[in-house]
């Protein structure tokens, strides 16, 4: 990695970039949560799943910071920000993930019901995202939504197996899905990003993603004896880089070594 | 550039072959053609005037770690050949076990672990069970089609984790995607 005349890196301007930003940084901070959970993960098996959805998702995420990066440079006949300077040298209001992914990672319960929504809500997102106008986004997609469709079973059999199991795993499983559901709705709202590369045919409109999910959740939440949450409060503002106290705390982590030693190689 | 080019295709055949017997970092008896990731190799014309010839490889899965050494191998096995590469990574269009040859299904199963069966599964409606929607692989070391999953993910993000009901041993699966 060069090390870039400004740290941190000005803001991204272009619209298909800051679309790509969002998605990617959604998936680099969740791939981050989900990191946490090897060697604390209820059995070995789950550590190497955790781990391995992570890796997915970090995969993802450096294809779409790259694709931000290379987007922006062309649009503004700037230097290119490697997918590196995207990760580590921006900001925290820079970032433009929602809440959900930022929320530390709770117990075994909530982290599969926030697995259970954002693997939904991803693979919806993913079979469409192959039909986009750029060639990167298409072919991430493609590959993608195999992925994805691994994770979301994944999130299903453990929701069944935790819901209807015992009364305490009912009990922390449904607790997770009400702490997890406030922040539903924000991944399906559109902002003025989404809204202009859908026009343009490159992205997808979030608010068009809720139909293809929701019966999922009904149908799955059902046949584990719980309640769909009905919350009152919803989350904003991620897109806008408006964040919790939550996001500094773990870019504080994930950037450390990057910013300490600029450049640095091994 | 122009060394590469001027000579018979022969040569960039010679590259392919090399290419293709680099062995996976990961499974270590699959080769890259065996996985099907090899997707073209063609002469250098212009993009980097330090390099003869440019391999197309496509990424197994989007966050596989084995990438970076992948590319290093390749580079290594042209350089042999006293041809200086660039390895050009291709997202589309997306890798998919159906790529796998025949015989890496075979080499797997001998190494022990089940290859992918069948075809990539197509896309239906979400499986609401706790059973596996996939297909059952087959025992690699007693032959026996009665399996249990104990996990989807196994030891890297290609493959899942079974127990054999005959034998009682544990074994991976290579899993179609």
């Amino acid at each position: 990695m060069t090390v870039p005349a400004t740290v941190p890196l000005p803001p991204v301007t272009d619209p298909v970039a800051r679309y790509c930003l969002a998605l990617g940084d959604d998936a680099l901070v969740l791939a981050q949560r989900l990191g946490e959970w090897l060697s604390r993960a209820p059995q070995i098996e789950e550590d190497m799943a955790l781990g391995n959805i992570a890796l997915d998702l970090l995969g993802q995420a450096r294809t779409l910071l790259g694709r931000a990066g290379e987007l922006e440079a062309a649009a503004t006949g700037t230097e290119q920000p490697s997918e590196d300077d995207l990760a580590y040298l921006r900001d925290e209001r820079e970032f433009r993930c929602v809440h959900l992914v930022q929320l530390p990672r709770g117990d075994f319960g909530f982290t599969i019901a926030r697995q259970l929504v954002f693997s939904t809500y991803q693979h919806a997102l993913y079979s469409r995202l192959v039909g986009s106008a750029d060639d990167v986004l298409a072919a991430l997609a493609a590959k993608a939504v195999k992925e994805t469709e691994y994770h979301r079973e994944h999130a299903v059999q453990w929701t069944l197996r935790l819901g209807d199991g015992t009364d305490e795993s009912h009990r922390r499983m449904q607790a997770g899905l009400e702490a997890v559901w406030p922040y539903v709705d924000e991944l399906f709202a559109d902002d003025d990003v989404a809204i202009e590369v859908a026009g343009s045919g490159t992205g997808v409109l979030p608010s068009s993603l809720l139909s293809g999910c929701e019966p999922v959740w009904v149908d799955v939440v059902g046949q584990a004896t719980m309640e769909v949450p009905t919350p009152t409060a919803h989350a904003r503002g991620g897109r806008d880089g408006v964040h919790s106290e939550h996001l500094g705390y773990l870019l504080a982590e994930m950037q450390h070594v990057a910013r300490s030693h600029p450049g640095a190689t091994w | 550039m122009t060394r590469v080019t001027s000579q018979a295709t022969t040569d960039l055949d010679a590259v392919r072959r090399a290419v293709c017997d680099v062995l996976d970092p990961e499974v270590p008896v699959l080769s890259l053609g065996d996985l099907g990731i090899v997707r073209d190799v063609y002469p250098e014309t212009g993009v980097d005037d330090d390099c003869d010839v440019v391999v197309d490889v496509t990424p197994t899965y989007s966050g596989c770690p084995a990438t970076e050494v992948i590319a290093a191998s390749v580079v290594r096995a042209a350089a042999r050949l006293g041809y200086r590469a660039r390895v050009r990574t291709v997202l589309a269009p997306a890798w998919t076990t159906d790529w796998m040859s025949a015989e890496g299904r075979r080499k797997l199963e001998q190494y022990g672990i089940a290859p992918p069966s069948g075809r990539a599964p197509v896309r239906g409606p979400v499986p609401v069970t706790i059973a596996s929607a996939a297909p059952r692989p087959k025992c690699p070391r007693c032959g026996s089609p009665a399996a249990e999953e104990l996990s989807r993910f196994g030891a890297t993000a290609c493959q899942s984790l079974w127990r054999c009901t005959a034998c009682a041993e544990p074994f991976s699966h290579f899993k179609a995607i």
